[in-house]
């Protein structure tokens, strides 16, 4: 595991640090999103946030899977789940993400329902095979990352021709949610520059973010996981605001190339199709941002096999999770943060992922004053 | 006397009925692995005298899975946990009472390895098992072996050791390597799917107590950083002495091998369980004698100053990253989980 340790070694991170200090204007404020919860997960447990000069402010984005799953969603998960005979799989987060009146899959399951957490679509499809006399369905969260193994579950069940299992869709897009941040409008946030994600640009390609430089003039960094990656993104994206320039950078170069994975994207292409619209905690409708199922699979359409009805979600009003996703607000602006909501008692979303926000400041940050961090 | 098969044969509903076959399998087993003339007495209750000093008493609970694991087993483990329970308040652990909940069915044999480690890991540790209990439940009601077992030990005047009295200024020191026990557990689990050579801390720490006591009377707090690992410990501690407490991460040991396996799970060393383990704290100018007490202790061989008592009133642990940063070091928060992400 050396090659991981080459990425967190002091005198590299001293190095950038002190090049990031050098190159920042002091007359000038650099404002930088970083999109994908991995990115602030590693900017708060490393303490980046102490490296970089005051006037270098990161801005958390909606990166975090769970979070950005509206209340409504999660109804709908602990509605299926108390079908009869029915088995819901998902990733384990989910499963203590609050819903409506504070309901949870964790809830459902404390009330006899048959919740499983998987690590991977096929754990699911294993309980399917297991449990042929169960309805077994699988959850579907995430961005571009967790979207082609829910596709290679489904090519493997229809051609297995499983009749037990099928998939709730709700894989979403990370270009349109980008898109809705800089369309925010007056209520929006001001960026200066993306860090861009590495486990999502992988499969997407450097080139899925030619519209943010060439139309929106932003400039965009794709980056690691790890803290120097960030670290270096920074300071190519500081290079670029201060060379009045926006181009699609990559820093990741040791997994992201121009295209991205082109097997993945041909798979995902067949198997699903874009939603006219979707909606996102935080953002709001947005269309052409989510995917459902091709009619090809029609019969692992858990949205088309299963009818379920549920009221019309109700948001938790005191929960600024929708705010903090869009990076109008710091987790300590919610009145909520570290009063009732905690980590082990979380009012909303961003609170429950370790890719949250809320989660990342209050388990690592929140020593520091002002929410910086 | 007829003999149990302890190679072939298996726990029954009888061994735990008070007949015939209880006290075969309490005579063959336990007394004979456990022997020592206060538990030759047979008696329901042992009694003996302690040295003086003010009496010391803890009690714990040991369900593991696997039972056998690199480097221990759940017998060894279940001395070794309480021994260092006892010795942590500074206190030198005599005797132990042992109580073993059986599933019905469960090789005789197996049970018979976990006793003989049982009465190995007491000896090595100089304490005697001088009263135990046994119960059996039906199939599919346990998992193969629980046991518990209590402990008293005595604490000599002159001694006050406790989690309330860390002070700002004081220094944090720890007796060697994190997340030995977790990781090695870990690894033998079913479909976690990695392998490794690292091997349990599973040890009695009294020996090294004894010398640190020697060397620093003035020890104000010793803690063995078990479940919810160092994490967990030292915000106990910062919590009852109303204190902060910060890490350098550079200063504490951790071998590549958990590294890598945490990274591979997704896991924080600073979380997971050590059984070998203990961490001290002490004033500024003990630390220095302290450690070189430690070191030259076989069970402390890697040990280090890893931090410093603050004033603080959040009581907040923090860390110095090695990159240069700073961050909390909270309490664990349900399960680690990988991301997905
Ligand atoms: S602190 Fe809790 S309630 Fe407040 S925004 Fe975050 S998740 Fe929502």
């Amino acid at each position: 595991m050396k090659y991981i340790e080459e990425f967190r070694d002091p005198d590299l991170a001293q190095g950038l640090a002190r090049a990031i200090r050098a190159e920042a204007r002091a007359d000038h404020a650099y404002r930088f999103m970083e999109f994908c919860g991995g990115h602030t997960h590693a900017i708060a447990r490393y303490g980046v946030t102490d490296l970089l000069p005051a006037n270098v402010r990161m801005i958390h984005g909606p990166g975090c899977p769970v979070c950005v799953l509206p209340v409504g969603k999660v109804d709908e998960a602990v509605a299926l789940a108390g079908l009869d005979g029915m088995t819901l799989c998902t990733y384990a987060d989910l499963l203590r993400v609050p819903g409506s009146g504070y309901d949870s899959l964790f809830k459902a399951r404390a009330r006899g329902a048959d919740v499983r957490m998987v690590y991977s679509t096929q754990d699911a499809l294993q309980i399917a095979r297991d449990n042929p006399a169960r309805q077994v369905v699988f959850f579907a969260i995430g961005f571009e990352t967790t979207t082609p193994p829910t596709a290679v579950a489904l090519t493997q069940a229809r051609a297995e021709g499983l009749k037990n299992f099928t998939v709730h869709c709700n894989h979403v897009l990370t270009p349109a949610a980008m898109r809705a941040i800089l369309d925010g409008g007056q209520d929006g946030v001001e960026i200066d520059g993306f860090v861009g994600p590495a486990h999502v640009s992988a499969v997407i390609g450097t080139k899925a973010y030619a519209p943010f430089s060439d139309d929106y003039g932003k400039p965009v960094v794709i980056a690691g996981f790890e803290p120097l990656d960030v670290m270096q993104a920074v300071l190519m994206l500081i290079r670029q605001v201060n060379a009045g320039k926006a181009v699609v950078e990559n820093e990741y170069t040791r997994a992201v190339s121009f295209d991205g994975n082109l097997k993945a994207q041909a798979l995902t292409d067949t198997v699903f199709r874009l939603r006219d619209s979707f909606a996102w905690r935080g953002l709001g409708d947005i269309p052409d941002s989510a995917l459902s199922i091709h009619d090809d699979f029609a019969d692992f359409d858990a949205e088309r096999r299963f009818a379920i009805d549920t009221p019309t979600p109700r948001e938790n009003k005191a929960c600024a999770c929708g705010d903090v996703l869009r990076g109008v607000k710091t987790p300590e602006d919610c009145k909520l943060f570290g009063s009732t909501c905690t980590p082990d008692n979380p009012m909303g979303a961003c609170m429950v992922s370790s890719e949250g926000a809320c989660a990342a400041h209050w388990t690592y940050g929140r020593f520091r004053e002002g929410g910086r961090g | 006397m007829m003999g149990m098969d302890l190679q072939n044969g298996r726990v029954e509903m009888g061994h735990g009925a008070g007949g015939r076959a209880m006290a075969r399998l309490i005579g063959q087993l336990f007394v004979e692995a456990f022997d020592n003339p206060i538990l030759r007495r047979e008696h329901d209750a042992a009694v003996f005298d302690l040295p003086p000093g003010r009496v010391v008493m803890s009690t714990d609970t040991f369900v593991i899975s696997p039972l056998f694991f690199p480097g221990g087993d759940i017998g060894s483990l279940a001395v070794h946990g309480t021994v260092n329970d006892i010795a942590m308040a500074g206190a030198v652990p005599k005797y132990l009472t042992a109580g073993f909940v059986l599933e019905e069915g469960f090789p005789l044999a197996d049970l018979a390895r976990i006793v003989d480690s049982m009465a190995r890991a007491a000896r090595d540790a100089g304490v005697e098992i001088v009263t135990g209990d046994t119960k059996v439940v039906e199939r599919g009601h346990g998992d193969g072996v629980y046991i518990n077992t209590a402990g008293v030990g005595v604490v000599a005047d002159g001694v006050d050791i406790a989690g309330d009295r860390a002070r700002p200024g004081d220094r944090v020191l720890i007796s060697g390597t994190l997340g030995d026990h977790g990781v090695a557990v870990m690894s033998k689990r079913e479909n976690l799917g990695f392998g490794t050579d690292l091997v349990s801390d599973s040890a009695a720490l009294n020996g090294l107590v004894a010398d640190m006591l020697a060397a620093c009377p003035g020890i104000r707090v010793l803690r063995d950083p078990t479940r919810g690992g160092l994490a967990a410990t030292l915000n106990e501690i910062a919590q009852q002495s109303g204190v902060g407490i910060e890490l350098m991460e550079d200063a504490i040991p951790v071998r590549g091998a958990v590294k890598s396996a945490c990274e591979l799970l997704g896991l924080d060393p600073l979380y997971v369980a050590n059984e070998g383990k203990l961490i001290a704290i002490c004033a500024d100018q003990d630390a220095g004698r302290l450690l070189a007490v430690m070191r030259a202790h076989e069970r402390g061989g890697d040990a280090h100053i890893i931090g410093s008592v603050l004033a603080d009133q959040r009581r907040f642990v923090r860390m110095k990253t090695r990159l240069g940063g700073t961050r909390m070091v909270d309490w664990i928060s349900g399960e680690q989980l990988p991301r997905i992400c």
